[in-house]
This record gives C-alpha cells, structure tokens and sequence, in this order.
C-alpha cells in the first residue's frame, strides 16, 4: 500500500509550483501552497522510511509498465533518508525565505516565480533519490539544475548574472558528459535500468567498464564539486539570496554525492576504483579548507568548507566497507543540515550585522546573544567538536578507514589509508579554525575596537572579488529566526539519536554492499 | 548492428566544432558551442538505436531483428526538449547580461580602470541629474531596446542608461 505513496513525492511538488504559478499574484496564497506541500511530502518520506525499515516493497513501475522497460521508481533505506532529510531541509528554508519576503517587501527579487522553481527544484531533487534507471536519473538532473539556473539568478543583477554563467555553462557540460555516459552504456547493455545495468555492467570487458565508470565518475562528480572538478562552486554559490544558497549547499551537492554512492555500490559494484577515489578524496578536503582559510567573506569561506567536507563522503565512498558506507550516509545527513543551518545563520548576521566581511562585523555577541548560539554550535558542529554529530561522523569514517588498512589483504593501500585520514583529521582542525577566528572577530570582538583593527588572524585574509556593501536592516523576522532555531534544534537531534540513526545506516549500508538486494527489489522474480 | 559511418563523421564534427566554440568567451558563442555538442549527444544516443533506416515499430509477426530499438530515439526527444528549454534560459540570460553590459555598470568583459574612471565622471554628473533627466532617459532606453543596433543614438542612450544606473545604486545605498 505505502508503495503507492512513492510517486506523490515526486508529483505533489509539480502540481504545487503549477498552482503557485497560476497564483501568481495572490502571494499569501502561494506560501500557503508550497508550504502544504513541503509539508506533506516530509510525512509521506517519514512514512516510507518507517515502511522501508519493516521491509515492505516500496517499488513503482511507473505506468504499469514493468522493468527493465517500463520506468521505474525504487526506495530502499538509503533513498529513503535522503527523502526524509531533503524534506525536512527544504520546507524549514521554505519557511525561512517566506519570513525573508515579508520582511522586506520584495524590493529587489520578483518572488512571484521563487515558489514554482522552489518546488520544481524540490521535485527534481527528489526524482534523483528514487530514480531506478539512469535515464530518469538524468531527468531528475536536469529539473533540479533548471529551477536551480533560475534561483541562483533571481533579480538579474549583474552579480548574480555573472555568478550564474559560470554555474549554467559548467552545469551543462556536466549534463552533457552524463548524458554521452548514458549513450555509451546503453550502447553496451542495452539497458538503463540501473538494477539490470549491475547485472550487465560486469560482463563487459574491464577496459570497457572503466571508460564508461570515470565518464560517469566526471558528470557526477561536477555536481558533487570533487577536486579538480570542484572550481566552479566557491564563484557561484555565495551571490545567490541567503536561502537559495542555504538549500543549494545543503542539498544540490549531496544529490552528485548519492549519485556518486549508487554508482560505485550498484552500476559498478564490481570496478573498482578506490585508489583514485581516495586520492581525490584527500585532495578535495586539503585543498577546499586551505582555500577557506584565505577568505575574509564568510559566505565565500563557508561555501570552500562545504568543498572540502565533501572529501569526507567521498573518502567512506572509497573505503566501500558496510562501516564505510553506514558512516558515509550519516555524514551526509549531518552534512546536509549543519551547512544548511551555517547559512541560514550566516543570512541573518547580514541582516543583523550589515555585512559578511570578518573586517566589517564586530559585536555581535553583546547586539544578539541568541544569533551567537545559532552560529555557534553548528559552527562546532561542522568543525567536529565532541559531542557533536559532525564528530561521530569522522570518528565512524575514520575507524572505517583504519578497519580497512588494518585489514591483511591491504598492505599496500595502508598508507594511502592513513595518509588520506591524516588529511581528513587536518581539515578538520581547519575547519574549527578559521570557524571560530570568525567567531572572535564577529562576535567577541567589540564594537568599538573595530576602527584600525589589527591581529595576525587578519594577516592573511582577502576580501570577496565584488565585496558588496549590504545595509544592516536590524529587522530580524521571527519566522526567520524560528526556522534557522528549528535547524539547529535538527542538528542537535542528530547527536542525540545518533545511536538509532547510525544503526539505520549501518542496515541501509548492508544493502548498499550487496547489490543483488537491490536488484531483487526491482526484480521480485529474477532477472531475466 | 551496423552504424552509419556518415552519423559517425558528423558526431565527430559536431563535437570538434562545438567544443572549440564553447571555448571563446562570448557567450552567445558558448551558446553555439553547447547547441552543437548537445546534437552531437543527441546523434551519439541515436547511433546506438542500431541499424539506420529501419522503422522503430513492433506489430505482431514482426521479426525483433527487422526494427530499430525505440528506446533511444525516446531518449534523443527528451534530450532535445531539455535542451530547448536550456537554450531558451540561456538567450534570456545573454540578452540580459548584454543589457548590463550596455548599461556600462558590470558587463561581462569591462575593464577595471576605465570603470574607475567613470564613475568619478559619473558621481559629478549624478549631482546635477534631476527627475526630468530620468524620464527622458528612460524613454531613450525604451526606444533602444527595440532596435539594438550599434548607432550614434543608441551610444548615447548606452550612455545615458549607465549613469541611470549608477543613480538607482546610490539610492539603494
């Protein structure tokens, strides 16, 4: 019965923006709207990952007709917290941005059109996670980068319109790389199921898969912003309006991530390419949290850490244990709300402080204690202080990693192990440094010391290409500080039950592992 | 399954020539470029349909081996209609960023001092600039609008538009 709750995930978004576009004018109308939406599809996930859990089939073919020719749509454990923490990610910005539009009266953004591709980039995003064939995958892709082009150039200033020409064009070129990846493999299997496509993938001829997985590897990882592929997204990301660039760093890289993990775990479970991924995971953390120490723009700083985090993800990717995978997903998780929740926050200290420059804020402790809780604990969070959900995640993906070089079948790849957890355990350090040298300048810093300020924390800093001056409104909306407090409420309850949640992964990782409990849930009577 | 060596060459061409396009700094160029490599994807899905020239249509008594595979020419129309869509965005996105650009205030390729020295110009100008000097302004910008083409009159407008511009700024500040 709940498998019939599998398309209204994708669909309910697609009818909300048609009707918040048909609303158009009547703006109460619409938030109401979007957010019943929102809301409804944070139940139907919460619903589907109980379903999930028990063990009932939460697969639809689309239709009626059925795989591998007909589309089908699939849920497993791993889709299905994905689902429930997108959800619950995008209705509490939704909620943020509507507090952000009341507030100011749509002076500069038309918001008329911020609800249709609000949710049509909710339903793409969700496509993505319960997608059963590439092609869908791909599709999926596309609806998401679609609202996305139109989000992230909300306005049309001339900012924003030069910020979302590098993201279009890399975008497109990732979707065309992912697109002659589909051609190629349809080519060679004659299929795009991604259940049939583990089965046949490992009949091909080795040189033929490995061309085929790093032409894949590249699409995705465009997306995911991996080193050396990862350059377009500090320029792009920190132009956007705050809540556009919160739902874009929580989610929009972590879409590439799961893609990533369905690759190397179902469609080429077999290739194996843990060297490379292992590399690129150690470079993609050193390299995006030495970038964020030189940035003085939080939002520029903020958007290298979420860079460089995505080397964690991809490091437990490429360790591809059951505990590799387990703390892969509970990383992601974390990852998702903790840089959600920073920006947010980051969104109101504009407001609050007139600026994001760590040489332009200052005082901001005694002006508003309970902003300062809300930037600091996910800002610990994120740096990976005990006991903190972004710490249980490292502690899971480092003991994964150490697992694997301690195996006996690993001698030669012990050292890159630990090299590559040497690196991760560093940027960690990083991260909490150049978090809380903001913290000391904007907030324990006084007010009055600002004018000819100097320290060696500031020696090094640059500011933003285009430092745009932002006037401080001092309004801070309640609905807006409601949502930002209901996030970091999120992360805390993150470490609260990270016991169940990890143990949640942990079974969602044993299916990963295995691909034939994914093939069996498309295929109920085997493959033909 | 045989492949036509002519959809093979044009691929080839296509891809060649829309990646050196995609390369130049114009975007209306880049536009070009992702149009082009975006056909050659599309003949590329197409290409492995199997043997050119035969109907993808299976009736009964129909031997499998006689048709196309449907499947990609599915994907080739989706594709396409993405790509539609995409290079709608994109022209809208060119025309604006070419409107910016007229404007003088953040076009795509403007040189950092000649901004410089223009706004300075443009502060003393701002002075003296009324309410009257913005609907006649505006009306000119109208009329430019229309008919992009690069004469004495719409120069001046350009000009006009860019200390308007630079106006509505300094009141936002």
């Amino acid at each position: 019965m709940t498998a019939a709750l599998v398309p209204l995930v994708v669909l309910l978004p697609l009818l909300g923006a048609a009707s918040a576009l048909i609303l158009g004018r009547h703006r109460r109308a619409q938030m109401v709207v979007s957010t019943a939406v929102l809301a409804s599809v944070v139940v139907i996930a919460a619903v589907l990952l109980v379903a999930v859990d028990a063990g009932e089939p939460t697969v639809v073919a689309v239709g009626g007709w059925e795989a591998p020719f007909g589309i089908v749509l699939v849920v497993d454990r791993l889709s299905a917290i994905m689902l429930l923490i997108s959800a619950i990610v995008l209705l509490v910005v939704l909620i943020y941005a509507v507090g952000q539009g009341v507030a100011d009266r749509h002076r500069e953004t038309p918001v008329s059109i911020f609800h249709p591709s609000y949710l049509i980039l909710s339903a793409g995003v969700f496509d993505a996670f319960i997608a059963g064939d590439l092609f869908n995958l791909y599709v999926g892709f596309e609806i998401l980068l679609s609202a996305s082009y139109v989000l992230l150039t909300l306005g049309g200033t001339g900012e924003r319109i030069r910020a979302g020409v590098t993201y279009i064009i890399v975008s497109l070129v990732s979707s065309l790389f992912f697109l002659s990846a589909i051609a190629l493999i349809y080519g060679a299997t004659g299929t795009v199921n991604m259940a049939q496509l583990s089965v046949r993938i490992a009949e091909l001829p080795s040189n033929v898969q490995l061309i085929l997985h790093l032409l894949l590897l590249i699409a995705f990882g465009i997306k995911a912003a991996i080193f050396p592929l990862s350059f377009w997204l500090p320029d792009s990301y920190p132009t956007a309006p705050a809540p556009v660039t919160a739902v874009f760093a929580g989610l929009l890289t972590k879409v590439g991530v799961y893609a990533i993990i369905r690759t190397e775990t179902l469609i080429f479970a077999e290739d194996d390419l843990t060297v490379l991924l292992m590399v690129v995971g150690g470079l993609t953390m050193l390299i995006g949290i030495l970038g964020a120490l030189t940035q003085a723009d939080i939002k520029r700083l903020l958007s290298f850490t979420l860079v460089s985090h995505i080397g964690y993800m991809i490091f437990g990717i490429a360790v591809g244990s059951e505990l590799g995978y387990a703390a892969t997903i509970y990383y992601v998780v974390h990852h998702i709300t903790v840089q959600t929740t920073l920006f947010l926050t980051t969104g109101l200290i504009e407001r609050f402080g007139g600026a994001t420059s760590i040489n332009r804020l200052a005082g901001l402790l005694k002006a508003s204690p309970f902003l300062a809780i809300l930037f600091f604990i996910p800002a610990l969070n994120l740096g990976g202080i005990p006991p903190f959900s972004g710490f249980l995640g490292k502690v899971g993906l480092f003991l994964a990693g150490a697992d694997d070089a301690g195996a006996p079948d690993a001698a030669g790849m012990a050292w890159l192990v630990w090299a590559v957890i040497a690196a991760g355990a560093i940027t960690s350090l990083i991260t909490l440094y150049a978090l809380t040298r903001f913290w000391n300048m904007a907030f324990w810093r006084g007010r009055g010391e600002l004018e000819g300020y100097e320290s060696v924390l500031l020696g090094s800093v640059q500011e933003a290409p285009e430092g745009a001056t932002v006037t401080a409104t001092r309004t801070t909306p309640v609905m807006m500080v409601a949502a930002t407090t209901a996030l970091v409420i999120v992360t805390v309850l993150l470490t609260i039950f990270a016991g169940p949640i990890f143990e949640f992964a942990d079974r969602a990782a044993a299916n990963l592992i295995d691909p034939a409990v994914y093939v069996s849930l498309v295929f109920p009577g085997g493959i033909r | 399954m045989t492949a036509s060596l002519t959809l093979v060459v044009l691929m080839a061409v296509l891809f060649g020539a829309g990646i050196s396009i995609m390369l130049e700094r114009s975007l209306t160029r880049v536009l070009i470029g992702f149009l082009l490599v975006g056909n050659a994807v599309n003949i590329l899905i197409y290409l492995m349909s199997g043997t050119p020239g035969l109907a993808p249509i299976l009736n009964e008594g129909v031997d499998p081996g006689e048709i196309s595979d449907p499947l990609p020419q599915a994907f080739v129309l989706t594709a396409i209609v993405i790509n539609l869509g995409i290079t709608a965005f994109m022209l809208a996105l060119i025309y604006r960023s070419w409107w910016l650009a007229q404007l003088g205030a953040k076009g795509d390729l403007i040189d950092d001092e000649e901004e410089e020295a223009q706004d300075a110009e443009e502060a003393a100008v701002l002075i003296r600039s009324s309410a009257d000097d913005d609907r006649a302004i505006q009306e000119i910008i109208d009329a430019s609008d229309e008919e992009p083409d690069e004469d004495l009159e719409s120069e001046a407008s350009a000009r006009d538009a860019g200390e308007r511009d630079r106006d509505d700024e300094q009141v936002r500040r």
